[in-house]
């Protein structure tokens, strides 16, 4: 047996929607955990001791279980509570709620980071928490989470895999399709990990010139 | 006899178990300076923090300009928290300047100064910037209104902080042990800024360790020691002899570094 790309590369056509697939539940599924884990953060800063340990236990058991379980779990034991989803949306949701978890964290994390004394100055000039919140704290802390931020990114790229086996017609699912119809397994594999490999490559750069230009307007302005 | 700028009454505070001040009472004068001395864990820094509200008092009230700080106090006794708008509008009269300034990495002086003037004041960014440099070249850092905190020396970092504070017209200014984190060099250009503002006759409220500053500037010298207001006085009175034994004890610590022709 040869090692023949050339199977794969017959069909592409197919290989670009699984790529497409991929890149919107990993896109959406970004923004979605962003947000939630955001807006969990920040609750769980402000909103007093019970809200905080009820998302807490949240979080934690999120983050204490495989995403492939979650999945599995959302997928076939949501119809018993009479939860139908497409496997799809299913996948969004699941990324999502499972980067919620993981970005909450992050900003937690970034919140503690920024000393008290940045906060208590802002509240003495009369800014409210929220403009506090938005004009010192999300700046301030920027810095500090965005290489954590893209690290979870790029693991969330690789996680999205995972959606294959609820049938998600994603970049893994597609790929191992073609496989096993041209019998070229090794191949379908070899090329899969090469695209996961350039797109997390790519993620990385883009954060690591992010990064760049943060800290230079930063500190370097003069 | 024209109203004290602060009266604080009966105040205690409480951090779990341990009170760090213990039945406060005590009038700051209008246009006086006046300084909280007294060791470290005396209470004197709780204090001033509870005079911006950035300690929220146990018991016992602070009325600023004749308006409740925080809470106000029901005819058959307890206290009651004040809308948050209204804590703010009460806050709005007091500037604070911290020992570890505070000033935001991500602005520049100006943008530090600028800041409140645009989102709390609702100021166009132009007026803002101009009331901002005003008082940037009051402290005398208007070369230095482009630069980041991390570009600034202590001593200019705290002049921008004072600049901030001074830039939303505070009727009085809070000082919280403002040269602590300054060498020698560095707290002499910033004890002048103070000196400046105090001379122009700003009601001041300085903790502070240089017992030089209280009792050349001070007005007013209250001596705290464990979370109790010891006795309180024009300077002439506190540190002429004989002292309280306490003061003399805190003063000989001073004495021993060659203070002594200050006092």
């Amino acid at each position: 047996m040869m090692f023949n790309p050339q199977v794969i590369i017959e069909k592409l056509p197919e290989l670009g929607s699984g790529l497409f697939v991929t890149l919107l539940l990993w896109i959406a599924g970004i923004a979605g955990g962003v947000v939630i884990g955001f807006l969990v953060a920040t609750a769980r800063r402000f909103g007093g001791f019970a809200t905080n340990a009820v998302l807490g236990s949240v979080v934690e058991v999120l983050r204490g279980t495989p995403f492939l379980i979650q999945i599995f779990l959302l997928y076939y034991g949501g119809p018993f509570v009479g939860l139908m989803l497409d496997p799809i949306p299913c996948g969004l949701i699941g990324l999502t709620v499972y980067s919620a978890a993981y970005y909450s964290e992050i900003f937690r994390a970034g919140f503690a980071a920024v000393p008290v004394g940045h906060v208590e100055a802002a509240g003495c000039l009369g800014m409210t928490r929220l403009q506090t919140i938005r004009r010192i704290q999300i700046p301030e802390m920027a810095l500090i989470v965005l290489p954590p931020a893209v690290n979870l990114s790029v693991i969330l790229l690789k996680e999205s895999a995972v959606l294959s086996i609820i049938t998600v017609p994603e970049l893994t699912a597609t790929v191992s399709a073609i496989g096993s119809q041209q019998y070229a397994y090794l191949e379908a594999i070899f090329i899969l990990a090469v695209v996961y490999w350039a797109l997390v490559e790519l993620t990385d750069r883009l954060g690591r010139a992010a990064e760049y230009r943060l800290s230079r307007l930063r500190f370097l302005k003069a | 006899m024209t109203l004290p700028a602060i009266t604080i009454r009966n105040l205690v505070k409480r951090f779990g178990e341990t009170t760090v001040l213990q039945d406060i009472n005590l009038e700051i004068p209008e246009g006086k300076v006046s300084c909280l001395i007294g060791p470290s864990g005396s209470g004197k820094s709780t204090l001033l923090r509870c005079l911006a509200f950035l300690e929220e008092s146990t018991s016992g009230m602070i009325t600023i300009n004749g308006e409740a700080l925080g809470f106000f106090e029901k005819p058959e006794g307890k206290r009651e928290r004040l809308p948050p708008a209204q804590i703010r509008a009460v806050r709005a009269q007091t500037g604070m300047v911290f020992q570890q300034f505070n000033l935001w990495p991500h602005m520049t002086a100006l943008g530090n100064v600028s800041e409140a003037l645009k989102i709390v004041r609702k100021l166009s960014k132009a007026d803002a910037e101009e009331k901002a440099m005003a008082q940037l070249r009051k402290v005398g850092l208007e070369n230095r209104a482009g630069h980041y905190p991390s570009q600034l020396s202590g001593g200019q970092q705290q002049r921008v902080a004072i600049a901030r504070a001074l830039a939303l017209e505070p009727k009085i200014m809070l000082f919280d042990e403002a040269t602590s984190a300054l060498d020698p060099e560095l707290t002499g250009e910033v004890l002048k800024v103070m000196r400046d503002l105090a001379e122009e006759g700003m009601t001041m409220v300085v903790v502070t360790h240089e017992i030089g500053f209280a009792a050349t500037v001070g007005q007013q010298i209250s001596f705290l020691d464990h979370g109790k207001l010891l006795f309180s006085g024009p300077p002439s009175e506190v540190f002429a002899k004989p002292r309280h034994p306490r003061l003399d004890q805190f003063l000989d610590t001073y004495l021993d570094r060659g203070a002594s022709m200050l006092i």
